[in-house]
């Protein structure tokens, strides 16, 4: 592969992405397990392969901009500063989780100090909230955009409909990234749509749609540069589908035997990780001692990670009833 | 007889009405190929094709469309929602349009909608919701929810084969709980009345869905301590078999109304009320709700256990109603 297109970038900005994609994928992995030995009741949806997009386009975010992720962005809460330790313990049901036990794995995993929107499971309904974050950005005439993710199977949705038209006609500043890993659960791609590349619908909305790889890093970092330029500039929002394949299944209970073994085994050479590690190791940014550094540093955060959620407490039941309304 | 449980007592349900009646077709999200995400409609894309088990994309609102739409044409759609919770992304084609078409001009609209509903399983604020009150509210939508393997599968080929549109939740928490015998042919369970599940002299706990198991646990415990308590299975909501609550109430003159749905203005309420109104008299104590307390459906053990009712809880506010 040539190493061209990296060549522009910093190299400690390149081993960041790793380490934000390894990150990732290491919770991931840990989740699924800590759920399997029956240590948390309620499921993990699994990143694998989704890592690329996550943080390749939230890591493009500036402080003040708002992020509205949905369930295959692990990486980009992480990227925005949502601690291991918190994640875990959302996992957990514990006290000391953005939701404090109240939701379920990566929903409800909001932090309004990190400008991160807690989703609901109904999809794709994390694309009128990141409008009406763009739109706060309009009024307030500031210089902010908004990010936002949703599946091929929400687009679907009617909802998206409305999102990508309110948004065009209100130019808001917000990039919409339809991460199209080909399945909606069991699912497959030809029987929710008969286009090749969903992007092609933002034409009917009057706004730029492009079709990339969802498996480099660097293709969707440039993406979505450029999407959130043209937000920045009052040129409104663009449509970024971003391709890919689910390598796990839907969630840990499922093991996916729908998805083709060809299929998957195609898809799994592209493994986002793999691939950047590769492109690194190739164009001299990362070596063996290198790599074994972040390693050592993901492990020891993903153990400090857990213990913190562990040593949290269970919420009480007695805070059961508490904060159904905001007093103040 | 062979022992179902609640989920192959709803597919089996299906398998016959599906052999018995070609106009019936089943739609919704991953029903197909897949068996649905509890493997409710398993075996059923095999065995009647693509035609007649529809795999849409995720467009609730676009399919229950389409199901208003195919039940006008005289076909008989039963629509899977994956989790009830989901159910409010199409609410508009059932509360407006299904509910009303027959009072309006005269069209039948005989849809079923299948949801598995409820909580007790640690799924969090999305995946355990109770919103029967939405549809009771709704004129021209009935409202079943089955307690047992055998209801299961009776009320399903009922509402199958009703001329109107039937909500039908599905407890989850009893998909594969307990087993029970039920016929191989085909039977209906009339959807409009209650069952007693226990019967009692000293107060009546008039509840459905998977608070029943609770209830009778409750009542189990309680006669030990003689404390005589008659179990009411509504089984359906809409219509309600008032005649039931009230022959009960009369007969133990106390009532605990339970249900796992959040209390204000759920359908405990109107339960009290249609007791206040029409048997006051022979009341010995107010009409009682035991429910979930009004939050969401928290995900973490705790909270969850605090929140939904159990025999435990249902005995103890039994007790005190019993000492009222
Ligand atoms: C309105 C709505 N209907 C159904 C579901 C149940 N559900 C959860 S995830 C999912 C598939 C989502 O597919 P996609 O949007 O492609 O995202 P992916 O999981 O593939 O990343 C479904 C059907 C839901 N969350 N919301
Ligand atoms: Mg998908």
């Amino acid at each position: 592969m040539s190493a061209d297109s990296i060549n522009k970038i910093p190299g400690k900005k390149l081993l960041e992405l790793l380490y934000w994609m390894m990150l990732t994928r290491r919770i991931d992995d840990r989740c699924e397990a800590l759920f399997k030995q029956g240590r948390f009741p309620g499921g993990i949806f699994s990143q694998e392969g989704h890592e690329a997009i996550s943080v390749g386009s939230a890591i493009l975010l500036e402080e003040g901009d708002a992020i509205a992720p949905m369930h295959r962005d692990l990486g980009a809460y992480l990227v925005r500063g949502m601690s291991p330790g918190r994640i875990f313990a959302q996992a957990m049901g514990r006290q000391g989780s953005p939701s404090g036990g109240r939701d379920v794995n990566t929903h409800g995993l909001g932090d309004l100090s990190l400008r991160i929107f807690g989703y609901v499971s109904h999809l794709p309904q994390s694309m009128g909230i990141a409008l009406g974050a763009a739109y706060s950005f309009l009024y307030r005439k500031e210089d902010r955009v908004a990010l936002t993710y949703f599946g091929d199977g929400a687009s679907s949705e009617g909802g998206c409909h409305e999102a990508l038209n309110l948004a065009a006609v209100l130019k808001a500043p917000v990039v919409f990234i339809l991460e199209n890993n080909q399945y909606a659960y069991s699912t497959p791609i030809e029987k929710q749509c008969l286009v090749e590349n969903l992007s092609i619908r933002a034409e009917g909305y009057g706004i730029p749609g492009v079709t990339i790889d969802g498996t480099d890093v660097i293709a969707v970092m440039e993406a979505t540069r450029e999407a959130i330029g043209r937000a920045r500039a009052g040129d409104g929002p663009t449509l970024i589908e971003c391709k890919n394949l689910r390598l796990k299944g839907h969630a840990a209970h499922d093991p996916a035997d729908y998805i083709p073994p060809g299929l998957l085994k195609r898809w799994k050479k592209r493994d986002p990780i793999s691939l950047f590690r590769e492109r690194l190791e190739n164009s001299g940014i990362l070596d063996g001692n290198k790599l074994a550094e972040l390693q050592g540093r993901i492990e020891a955060e993903i153990e400090e990670g857990v213990e913190w959620a562990e040593a949290s407490p269970w919420p009480e039941a007695a805070t059961l009833e508490k904060d159904v309304f905001s007093d103040a | 007889m062979p022992e179902l449980s609640y989920l192959e007592s709803i597919n089996q349900a299906l398998h016959q009405e599906m052999e018995r009646d070609e106009n019936v077709f089943i739609l919704g999200e991953d029903v197909g190929e897949f068996g649905g995400a509890f493997k409710a409609t398993a075996g059923l894309y095999e065995k009647f094709g693509s035609r007649r088990v529809l795999d849409t994309p995720m467009c609730e609102w676009a399919f229950i469309g389409l199901a208003n739409g195919a039940a006008m044409m005289g076909l008989k759609p039963v629509v899977e929602i994956q989790f009830a919770d989901f159910i409010s992304t199409g609410f508009d084609p059932i509360v407006q349009y299904a509910a009303t078409t027959h009072y309006r001009w005269g069209a039948k609209v005989p849809l079923v909608i299948r949801a598995p509903w409820g909580g007790g399983a640690c799924a969090g604020p999305f995946h355990s919701q109770c919103k029967e009150a939405w549809f009771a509210h709704c004129p021209g939508l009935k409202v079943v929810i089955p307690s047992t393997p055998h209801d299961a599968k009776g009320l399903l080929i009922s509402a199958i084969r009703d001329p109107n549109p039937v909500i039908f939740f599905e407890p989850k928490y009893l998909y594969r709980r307990e087993k029970m015998e039920v016929p191989l042919e085909t039977y209906s369970t009339p959807i409009g009345e209650a069952a007693v599940r226990r019967e009692g002299s000293d107060l009546s706990i008039i509840t459905y869905g998977a608070m029943v198991l609770e209830a009778v646990e409750a009542a189990e415990t309680l006669s030990v301590e003689n404390i005589s308590c008659e179990v009411i299975d509504l089984r359906t909501l809409v219509p309600l078999d008032k005649k039931a609550v009230l022959d009960s109430v009369r007969k133990t003159s106390r009532a605990l109304i339970v249900h796992e749905a959040v209390k204000t203005g759920g359908f405990g309420a109107e339960i009290a009320a249609i007791i206040s109104e029409e048997a006051f008299d022979v009341l010995d104590a107010p009409p009682a709700r035991l429910t979930a307390p009004d939050t969401p459906v928290p995900y973490s053990p705790p909270l969850e256990k605090a929140f939904r009712p159990d025999a435990g809880k249902i005995a103890a506010r039994a007790r005190q109603l019993a000492a009222y």
